[in-house]
């Protein structure tokens, strides 16, 4: 009796004392990310397992809408507040890094060869100056859906593999009612959503170009591949009629709708089709051309603020190398439908032989990740490429020069310094 | 303490006693709104990316804006916003006003009922338009063209109709302001001089000529003013309405504001973006001070 008394009495401070030592060192961090509902419970569940492994750490979630995302965290972390961690876009780094807005990661956190060693090629982008700046838990590449019914109405049993066979099929997928009007389109191009990806890693390549020098500081699409890309893109709204850029407002929209044949986008789209009612459609990897094959990679990282100091930085590394867990990243996977950014835990049979994330991860073996300088213009050029064509009659060539132009301003102002 | 207040007359106290209230208001204007000004004079010299380091480059921004085409194209959208905006919404309103004055039963009810997209967020509003804009088969405006036999227009996705198709929305959302003022510009009209008129045999379109319209010559000017700096600081609509926010087709509709925009936000290019503001800052003072000046004349 007594014994027992003792032991428990013993426990009892011990106990104590923990919760007192756990307190004392209690570290709270934020994170914060744009408001996705899927990437939001992911990060939830991730919290949950690292604020259980990590007792003396707690993780403040925030997220609001993407359209102020970026300011927002520009403002706040130069206001001295904001996050401890941080997600961005892979093709902001040049603006956060230039900013001041993120550190490096400390190498004895994140050691270069052990990153080198188990990430996709691909996250090199991330090493700029000899110093990686962020880490992707999940990566992303481009596939074709397409919309299985409308396939058999028209008498096609499977995707298009080349090119050639993709407008064919887009041409059989249309349908106009008498006056010529668009009632569904054969392929839904989107300036706005993944399509100047296409054009830009995937179209001029198999046309035997490249979008920008190798060293990433010369515009190159003004070559004869970028023109025949983009005459290639633009076809399919001026000669082939085969749909309009912006049919039911985007191009996700209309075949959510079920009213496009097929369309380009990223696996984290799948959840949205997949909820929709009546939608049966399947996804395949993009059409080669000439025996070849391209994608296009892009990801988000997670970043550590330049704020973050002191006990906060190292709570931050902690919670970072928890979000770039090969748990973590399953977890993403079956939480948000981005991919893996290990080909450890990307490329198992189980998720390379996947009928919805398969294609994908396939595409990533093939896959290039545009070193961009500022998105945004950089997106701006092809948009404007294809409304001078489309609009305006322009020559692809003729197009691609004058866009070129600007763009090489955005590469030139950027390196100067 | 109390000595010194007893000491003043009573129009010293008035004094201080209204410079103790009015301390509030100067203080957020200094802090809030002239401070930020005039900073914004000081930014416009410099390159500067809202973090690093802030680099003098003298009058560098200038020179790169007046240069660059796409900023003649976006000054001429904007005063094209202004020059049909103001015209064409000014007469919906006045003939709207001038009708529902003339009419009592369900005149408040009409009245409000043009108020409202006053009232109405215009993000939301610019959001029901942009849908009626699309192409068949979902778009409001192109499947009504089409039950008169009109082939689909473009509206949004064209380099010649986009601006109007945005500035539509724009007009509506304003009437209900105007329609008001008018209303009270014609109603503080002394009654007798219509009576006057109406006696000596004067019709009604002599009466709007030569009455009604000089009558309201202050109104006017007032909703002329306010309306002008309205549309040449537009840009809720138009971001919300063209694709990806960019003011296309090709910067067809892109006003100064988006561009100043998408200067400080997007391009983190904050001495661009305080160029261009002075800039606006300029045209915008201009015009004030040509109401000031037509408002002189009038007395």
């Amino acid at each position: 009796m007594k014994t027992w008394l003792k032991s428990a009495f013993a426990l009892a401070i011990g106990g104590t004392s923990l919760v007192w030592s756990g307190l004392a060192q209690a570290v709270e961090i934020e994170y914060w990310q744009y408001t996705y509902a899927s990437r939001v419970e992911a990060v939830d569940k991730l919290i949950e397992s690292f604020e259980a492994a990590n007792p003396g750490i707690t993780v403040k979630h925030t997220h609001f809408p993407y359209a102020d995302y970026r300011k927002k965290v520009a403002i706040a972390v130069s206001a001295g507040d904001g996050p401890d961690v941080v997600q961005l876009y892979y093709g902001w780094l040049n603006d956060y890094r230039d900013g001041g807005l993120i550190q490096p990661l400390s190498s004895s956190a994140f050691p270069h060869a052990k990153i080198e060693e188990e990430f996709f090629p691909m996250v090199g982008t991330m090493k700029v100056d000899g110093e990686y700046w962020g880490l992707p838990t999940a990566v992303r590449s481009l596939a074709l859906f397409w919309n299985t019914d409308m396939f058999a109405e028209a008498g096609l049993s499977g995707p298009p593999e080349t090119l050639d066979e993709f407008v064919d099929y887009a041409k059989k997928l249309t349908k106009t009612d008498s006056d010529g009007n668009y009632l569904s389109v054969g392929f839904a191009v989107d300036t706005d959503g993944q399509d100047h990806h296409w054009w830009r890693e995937v179209l001029i390549r198999l046309y035997g170009g490249q979008p920008y020098s190798d060293d990433g500081k010369t515009v190159a699409y003004t070559s004869d591949a970028g023109a025949k890309a983009l005459k290639f893109l633009t076809d399919f709204e001026a000669s082939h009629k085969t749909g309009a850029n912006g049919f039911m407002n985007r191009g996700q929209d209309a075949f959510a709708a079920g009213q496009a044949g097929m369309v380009l986008d990223g696996s984290f789209r799948i959840s949205k089709f997949v909820k929709q009612d009546g939608l049966n459609f399947a996804i395949s990897e993009l059409p080669g051309h000439n025996g070849k094959r391209y994608n296009f990679s892009s990801y988000w990282v997670n970043g550590i603020s330049s704020k973050a100091d002191g006990e906060k930085k190292a709570a931050a590394e902690k919670f970072l190398q928890h979000l770039t867990s090969d748990a973590a990243m399953q977890l993403w996977l079956d939480t948000v439908g981005e991919l893996p950014a290990k080909p450890a835990v990307a490329l198992v049979d189980a998720n390379k032989t996947h009928p919805l994330y398969g294609p994908f991860i396939r595409g990533l073996s093939y896959a290039n990740a545009t070193a961009f300088v500022s998105e945004k213009p950089q997106r701006q050029s092809l948009i404007d490429a294809y409304d001078m064509v489309v609009l305006q009659g322009a020559d692809p060539a003729a197009a691609l020069k004058k866009v070129a132009k600007a763009e090489q301003e955005v590469f030139d102002e950027f390196f100067e310094d | 303490m109390a000595d010194f207040w007893n000491k003043l007359t009573i129009r010293q106290k008035l004094a201080i006693t209204a410079w103790l209230f009015l301390a509030v208001p100067l203080v957020f204007y200094i802090t809030i709104r002239f401070y930020p000004t005039f900073e914004a004079f000081y930014v416009s010299t410099l390159k500067w990316n809202l973090l690093g380091a802030k680099k003098a480059i003298g009058m560098k921004n200038y020179i790169k804006i007046f240069a660059d085409e796409d900023f003649w194209l976006v000054l001429w959208n904007t005063i094209k916003y202004a020059l049909v905006g103001v015209p064409v919404s000014m007469l919906i309103a006045f003939i709207i006003a001038y009708w529902l004055n003339e009419i009592d039963f369900g005149h408040d009810f009409i009245r409000a009922m043009y108020f409202i997209p006053f009232l109405t967020t215009a993000v939301a509003m610019a959001w029901v338009w942009r849908w009626f804009y699309q192409p068949l088969p979902i778009g409001y405006f192109n499947i009504m063209l089409s039950w008169v036999g009109i082939p689909q227009q473009p509206f949004l996705k064209s380099v010649t109709q986009g601006l109007y198709s945005i500035m539509a929305p724009a007009v509506w959302a304003g009437l209900g302001f105007q329609i008001v003022i008018f209303i009270a510009g014609i109603r503080a009209v002394p009654r007798s001089y219509f009576e006057a008129a109406e006696i000596d045999g004067a019709g009604r379109w002599q009466i709007l000529r030569e009455i009604t319209l000089p009558a309201l010559k202050p109104t006017i000017i007032f909703l002329t003013v306010v309306s002008t700096i309205g549309f040449l600081r537009i840009f809720d609509q138009v971001y919300t309405m063209s694709a990806d926010s960019a003011g296309g087709p090709l910067n067809s509709t892109k006003p100064l504001v988006l561009m100043i925009y998408e200067f400080a936000f997007d391009e983190f290019k904050l001495g661009r973006a305080s160029a261009l503001t002075v800039i606006l800052f300029l045209i915008l003072l201009v015009v004030s001070l040509v109401q000031l000046w037509l408002m002189r004349k009038q007395k």
